[in-house]
């Protein structure tokens, strides 16, 4: 009966610092590519992040299904985000409304939700973990929200991604976002971002 | 979600569920200054990491006519909940009814320690036993007075 699952402790202040995230993905999501850093006050049980885990502390509850990359399926890991976000797990990424997945091995694209075009809203926003993220040479982003053009460097991502990523857009209004996290920085990827290697 | 934990228990299991229950039930029934006494009056106690700050919310409580009839919405009570981790790994939940957060925090450190074998007994003897009693007492003080009004009605048999 006595439950030896290190459950770590959610946000403290968890009205103030859930706004405060939900707001910093907002503004990452309406400037694509514009890393911001989420205060480092969780201690999520590896291998989720700091960001993925505030993440999902903001924006999952009970009525958002989330996917985990095999890697992630650790007890403690389930445990915090059963606990903490009540949020059901699903095994088929298809039936997520988030998905967690490391950069190297994240599945697929098409493999995900894309919505329908009555509900574009209903496709799933893919957390990926990376080794690494910050403005420089990489990635070149354009489109929506940004004025020009924006470079990206994201560290430890499969390379064959952006081929599906195109394949993504075309989908529009339907398609994944993608939410890149290394450490406790994000940088959003919406549906609409066009993203050229360099 | 399938909920396999419930239908596949052990009988060990389910005994261990319904003790934790009985004790969940007295610390979240227990007057809090009651509580708070007998906690201040342990002679050791555990350091706990708060995983659920205590956190107050409403629940829609429900009753059945005459404790038989159909079941009806009673109204909202305000529910205070708290979920705490002890050093060692046992998590402790507390659900008690009102707004005190001090009580949620006793009730779920309670609950963790109970659930540590080594502890359980020493500490049924301090908190849940004494507790037990205050609530009967209050249970027969209460039933006491309600028996106070009891009016019986006698009726003549009438002939035909």
């Amino acid at each position: 009966m006595t439950d030896t699952i290190d459950l770590r402790p959610g946000f403290a202040d968890p009205v103030i610092e859930a706004q405060n995230v939900f707001r910093l993905v907002l503004d990452a999501m309406a400037r694509p590519g514009r890393i911001a850093t989420i205060p480092e006050s969780l201690q999520p049980p590896s291998p989720l992040s700091v960001g993925a885990a505030a993440i999902c502390l903001a924006l999952a509850d009970h009525d958002t299904p989330i996917w985990l990359a095999p890697e992630f399926r650790t007890p403690s890991a389930i445990a915090f985000l059963k606990f903490h976000c009540g949020c059901p797990i699903v095994d088929v990424p298809a039936n997520a409304a988030f998905a967690i997945a490391n950069g190297a091995t994240v599945p697929a694209l098409d493999q995900f939700a894309i919505g329908d075009d009555a509900w574009p809203e209903t496709s799933t926003t893919v957390i990926v973990q990376l080794d690494d993220l910050a403005v420089g040479d990489g990635l070149v982003l354009s489109g929506p929200g940004i004025e020009t053009t924006h470079r990206l460097n994201a560290r430890g991502l499969r390379v064959d991604v952006w081929g599906e990523w195109r394949a993504n857009q075309g989908l529009f209004p339907c398609g994944v976002d993608l939410i890149l996290v290394a450490g406790n920085r994000i940088a959003a990827l919406p549906r609409t971002t066009t993203v050229s290697e360099n | 979600m399938p909920t396999e934990h419930s239908s596949a228990a052990t009988p060990e299991q389910s005994a261990e569920r319904r003790a934790r229950q009985r004790w969940m039930s007295i610390l979240a029934k227990a007057e809090f200054s009651d509580l708070d006494t007998l906690w201040n009056n342990l002679p050791s106690k555990p350091t706990w990491t708060v995983v659920r700050l205590p956190e107050i919310g409403m629940v829609m409580a429900r009753g059945r006519a005459g404790g038989t009839g159909q079941r009806f919405n009673l109204g909202e009570v305000a529910v205070t909940r708290c979920a705490v981790q002890l050093e060692f790994g046992a998590v402790g939940f507390g659900y008690v009814m009102g707004r005190n957060r001090r009580h949620a925090e006793l009730a779920a450190a309670v609950d963790a320690m109970l659930q540590t074998p080594s502890r359980r007994d020493a500490l049924e003897r301090a908190i849940i036993a004494p507790l037990t009693l205050r609530l009967d007492e209050k249970r027969l003080n209460r039933s006491r007075k309600a028996a106070a009004t009891k009016v019986e009605f006698f009726t003549m048999v009438r002939g035909s």
